[in-house]
């Protein structure tokens, strides 16, 4: 009976929200690439124009994905995964550097992106692997397992100078936590990241004194059976070690440009001149970025008026930067919008991956919602200054094919699956 | 608890980005506005700035263009730098300079290479500029003075100061205003509106095109024509006359209030403030403390009047009915108080009337009316105070109210004044006789002094004077068109108006009369001093002479004010006498009058107190002969400097 309603199980909500953004998303590219008169939508002189090719070639993507069969994607994620550690590999041999980074086929024309495109393949692994029967992510044994399906990928791409796509990876975390991995890494992941910000923003000393307090706060008032005296103190040990680590990090393996976004995010630099050098320089991205956004006020310029989006006054306004648009044009209300159906769709998406019944798909409907909220995070965080900068695109409003289909494929293989939950397999 | 990490993280960070937008375009965001986005572009389209004619229609101040070369550095190609600096008249180092800087300041964007070019330069330029690519001429519009008189009547423009900026929303950087004179009364008729362009920039300053296809975009509006009061001959022969003098003329026509001539020597060739000489000029006479060329003498320097005053006390005293005009009062070379004699005087006939009293000018008689009328009351700051507002309905003692901006209050004493310096009736009327003759707290400019002759002459009103004759298609204020009334009945007039003729017939200025034309005067002579070295140090006493013509329906009031001049007839007497002159016949028949004024100057004495040696004064001090001068006589140092243009 089920089997007759097929066509029509799919999750509307998820789709509607898709279409808003890229729609959204459409009409800001086109407001931050135009140039004077828009003569047509298919203008393939401009972003905006290929940017409505890509998305009609979407379609077509979203079509077949939902047309194949949902076992499709699990009989053969690892091959999908195979596929694409290849084509990462190709790179290396046949990759095209655009900007000092070695991510593209040129393919006539077009470029192509294979690192997008591994996310989907990762997930699609890294579910698999989960949902075996013979995985139990508890074990310490099977957790390395698992994190070397990730990591491959991720040193791959980090070897092309892709530092920010490696980055994106991190986002796996999200779902081991959810199947099993203890809570321990949890609280080591949190200690670690204060270690690092109290240590580079103010010196080793304080972080390591900090770390003491709660070491010890914990040791003596936090537990009730208290273990020997000499774990806390060889944990403070290896935090020291931990937070000279991060020092030498920072000061000797960080290439100039990460130190200054680090640094910027911080507010490491105090003197006015060499800051007002900056927002020149290495600042001027997100200080035009910033002030785009602050002028648009509550309701904004309105759409095709923005003056800084029109003068092209932030860089690389249609890719990364693209918020910045919105925030000129559509104001508070727009840009909080935005925020809001971005949240939406992503609390939408866990919501569906708890109804699962399979773990596959819910491991992937997992990594789907940690990935797109990974890229929110970081592209949106970025482009208002609460994140240092990483040059990643927002999703599903981003101009760029490979990113756009994508996360397309991302999205609609969970739909697909979705729309399988009830039906018996 | 696993299901929540996420979930909880995403809704976590979904309200600090909403705070976060919040907090950059509500909370900390100033209202947007069109002109101060530097996404915009505003061109601003000046408009021709009003001319300025003189009382009789002719053309005073004009505008001409100005070229400035401009240069846009990234589009400048390998060239002939030598040509181009020969043509420039600049070293290679100055173009490397000019080139280095405009380079730091943006290779994209036009700089000023060369401001201001003359039209002469500019024709031999215009042909060779397009050899050099990146270079192009930009015109602008400058001030063109038709004269070479009146400084300081006309003014000047200059670029508006930071301050000017700040406080008025209409001028930007680098725009035009009016600096002194009627440049700067007039500035908001002359200048017009400018017009306002938007233009869409993009991230490297360049044009894209008009901002919303030029919605907001104004056309500007001229600036208006101006009439002035001024008779630019009588002006240009009054600059003449006081050329090696220092002080200032001020003529005003009684029955309108209408200033004529408004002469402060020494003055400036106008056209040195014009153009690419501007600042260096301004500095040069900015700098000239002893002269002061700047200093507009003829409304801010701030003198005792000397014996012009006495007619005021003459007319108090026949208001206050402590005189007629038949008491006779003795003078023995001097007013004495018991022995003491308070002040002295010079030798003519006693006892005096009041008709030869103001034509002798005899210091006793007016120490006496003065005396009578502080009297008259019962404590001396009571009779003071009368006397003051009596004075002060001359205009005096206050800013007159023209419509130029500079100028002083002077100084007229009431009761309060006496009471706060001796204590509260601790002094009488014979600690301040001097008031009587112009000489002890009374202090007046000499606009103030020509506007109480005014006053006299219209026998008790005179109009604010004004610098204003007409503006194209607009009325001028009312204020100046309305008379003002003294407190003086105008019956009391004729008497003392009939003294001041006498001055002319057979009085102190008997020497100066004009046949055929019926003139009043009252000449002056006033004390000064100057600390040298820290000592006071007096100098030769100013020249001063009021006078008003002719007698009946008054043409004409003067007042002429000569630095260190010494009695009132021997320079401003003259100085005055001419004027009344070729105001009222047009021509100069008093040649020897005139001969005499072009041929001595005050240069010497005004060297003694900067000479650092011993000098002497008034008596002491010698006539100094010099070659007659005339229209075209260079007397400016500054003028004489060959411009490297012209």
């Amino acid at each position: 009976m089920q089997r007759d309603f097929r066509g029509l199980n799919f999750d509307w909500i998820t789709i509607a929200l898709f279409l808003l953004l890229v729609g959204f998303g459409w009409l800001n590219i086109m407001s931050a690439s135009h140039s004077g008169e828009v003569t047509s939508y298919f203008d393939m002189n401009h972003p905006y124009g290929k940017q409505s090719v890509f998305i009609i070639f979407t379609f077509f993507l979203i079509i077949l994905i939902l047309a194949l069969d949902a076992k499709f994607y699990e009989r053969f994620a690892s091959i999908i995964y195979f596929i694409s550690i290849l084509s990462l590999l190709g790179l290396f041999v046949f990759g095209k550097n655009v900007n000092g980074a070695l991510a593209w086929y040129s393919i006539g024309g077009m470029t192509l992106q294979p690192s997008e495109f591994a996310k989907f393949a990762t997930s699609l692994a890294l579910a698999k692997y989960i949902s075996d029967l013979q995985t139990n992510m508890k074990t310490f044994k099977d957790q390395i397992k698992a994190a070397g399906i990730i990591v491959l990928p991720a040193v791959l791409i980090l070897l092309q100078n892709d530092a920010g796509s490696t980055v994106v990876y991190a986002a796996f975390f999200f779902v081991f936590y959810r199947e099993g991995l203890q809570q321990i890494y949890l609280v080591i992941a949190v200690f670690l990241i204060l270690l690092a910000v109290l240590a580079l923003k103010f010196n080793v000393v304080v972080a390591v004194l900090v770390a003491a307090v709660l070491i010890f706060g914990h040791h003596f008032f936090g537990q009730r059976k208290r273990p020997q005296i000499i774990q806390p103190i060889a944990i403070l040990l290896a935090c020291i070690a931990v937070a000279f680590g991060i020092k030498y990090f920072y000061n000797n393996i960080l290439q100039f440009h990460q130190k200054d976004r680090i640094s910027i995010w911080l507010r490491l630099e105090s003197d006015p001149d060499k800051l007002h050098e900056m927002k020149q320089t290495i600042l001027y991205n997100l200080n035009e970025s910033e002030k785009a956004i602050s002028s648009g006020g509550l309701t904004g310029k309105g759409f095709m008026q923005g003056t800084r989006t029109t003068g092209k006054f932030v860089p690389e306004q249609h890719t990364d930067y693209i918020f910045s648009t919105v925030g000129e044009e559509w104001g508070f209300l727009g840009s909080a919008l935005v925020v809001l159906l971005f949240v939406a769709l992503l609390l939408r998406i866990l919501y569906l991956a708890e109804l699962q019944k399979s773990q596959f798909s819910r491991v992937y409907g997992y990594c789907v919602a940690s990935l797109l909220f990974f890229h929110f995070l970081i592209n949106i965080g970025m482009v208002m200054g609460l994140i240092p900068t990483i040059g990643i695109p927002l999703p599903f409003f981003s101009y760029g094919g490979s990113a756009l289909w994508a996360f397309t494929i991302l999205l609609f293989i969970f739909v697909k699956l979705d729309s399988n939950r009830i039906n018996e397999w | 608890m696993r299901k929540l990490l996420l979930l909880s993280t995403i809704a976590f960070v979904g309200l600090v980005f909403i705070a976060r937008l919040f907090y950059l375009q509500v909370y900390n965001e100033d209202p947007y506005s069109l002109l101060d986005d530097n996404a915009i572009r505003k061109v601003y389209d000046y408009p021709k700035r009003g001319y300025i004619y003189d009382r009789n229609g002719k053309l005073l101040v004009a505008n001409q263009p100005s070229y400035d070369v401009m240069f846009i550095p990234r589009e400048v190609k390998p060239l002939d730098t030598l040509e181009l600096c020969n043509l420039l008249k600049i070293t290679k180092e100055d173009f490397i300079n000019f080139y280095e800087k405009a380079y730091r300041y943006s290779p994209r964007l036009p700089s000023v290479f060369i401001p201001q070019l003359s039209r002469m330069e500019y024709a031999v330029l215009q042909e060779k500029i397009r050899k050099y690519e990146g270079f192009y001429i930009q015109k602008r519009s400058l001030r063109d003075y038709q004269t070479t008189i009146g400084a300081n009547v006309l003014g000047d423009i200059g670029e508006v100061n930071n301050y000017i900026i700040e406080n008025d929303p209409y001028y930007k950087s680098g725009d035009l205003i009016g600096k002194q004179g009627v440049e700067l009364s007039y500035e908001e008729v002359l200048r017009g509106v400018k017009g306002i362009k938007f233009t869409q920039k993009d991230r490297f300053n360049r044009d894209i095109g008009p901002y919303k296809d030029g919605i907001y975009d104004t056309l500007p509006e001229p600036g208006k024509d101006i009439t002035i009061t001024i008779d630019s001959e009588l002006q240009e022969y009054g600059e003449l006359l006081m050329r090696h003098k220092h002080g200032g003329i001020i003529a005003i026509e009684p029955s309108s209030g209408e200033i004529i001539a408004m002469v402060s020597a020494p003055s400036y060739n106008p056209n040195l403030l014009v153009g690419r000489q501007r600042s260096r000029n301004f500095t040069k006479l900015y700098n000239d403390t002893i002269a002061k060329p700047l200093f507009d003498r003829s409304l801010k320097a701030q003198y005792p009047p000397g014996s012009p005053f006495k007619v005021l006390s003459a007319l108090i005293g026949l208001q206050e009915k402590v005189v007629t005009t038949q008491d006779q009062f003795s003078c023995r070379h001097g007013y004495y108080l018991g022995n003491r004699r308070l002040t002295g005087c010079h030798s003519h006939a006693s006892p005096l009337s009041m008709n030869q009293g103001i034509a002798q000018s005899c210091n006793a008689y007016f120490v006496n009316v003065y005396r009578r009328i502080i009297d008259k009351y019962a404590k001396p700051a009571e009779g003071m105070d009368v006397w003051s507002n009596h004075v002060k309905s001359f205009g005096l003692g206050d800013y007159l109210g023209y419509d130029l901006k500079i100028g002083n209050k002077g100084r007229v004493p009431d009761g309060a004044f006496y009471d706060k310096w001796y204590g509260e009736n601790r002094w009488s009327s014979t600690y301040n006789i001097s008031n009587a003759i112009g000489q002890g707290e009374v202090e007046t400019t000499p606009i103030q002094l020509a506007n109480m002759v005014a006053a006299i002459s219209n026998r008790g009103f005179y109009y604010t004077p004004h610098i204003i004759k007409s503006i194209e298609g607009e009325e001028i204020d009312e204020k100046y068109t309305t008379p003002n009334y003294t407190t003086i009945d105008k019956e009391h007039f004729e008497p003392v108006v009939q003294g001041m003729f006498d001055v002319y017939n057979g009085g102190t200025a008997y020497s100066l009369r004009v046949p055929g034309i019926d003139i009043c005067g009252k000449t002056g002579t006033a004390e000064n001093f100057m600390r040298i070295d820290g000592k006071r140090t007096q100098l030769t006493d100013h020249s001063i002479f009021v006078a008003f013509a002719p007698k009946d329906n008054p043409k004409i009031a003067i007042a002429v004010f000569v630095e260190n001049g010494y009695w009132g007839s021997r320079f401003a007497g003259r100085i005055a006498s001419l004027m009344i002159e070729k105001y009222i016949r047009g021509e100069i028949t008093m040649t020897a009058m005139e001969n005499w004024i072009l041929t001595h100057s005050l240069e010497d004495e005004y060297a003694k107190p900067y000479s650092g040696k011993e000098f002497g004064i008034n008596r002491q001090s010698a006539l100094q002969v010099i070659d007659k001068i005339t229209k075209d006589t260079v007397v400016n140092p500054l003028s004489t400097r060959p411009s490297p243009f012209k």
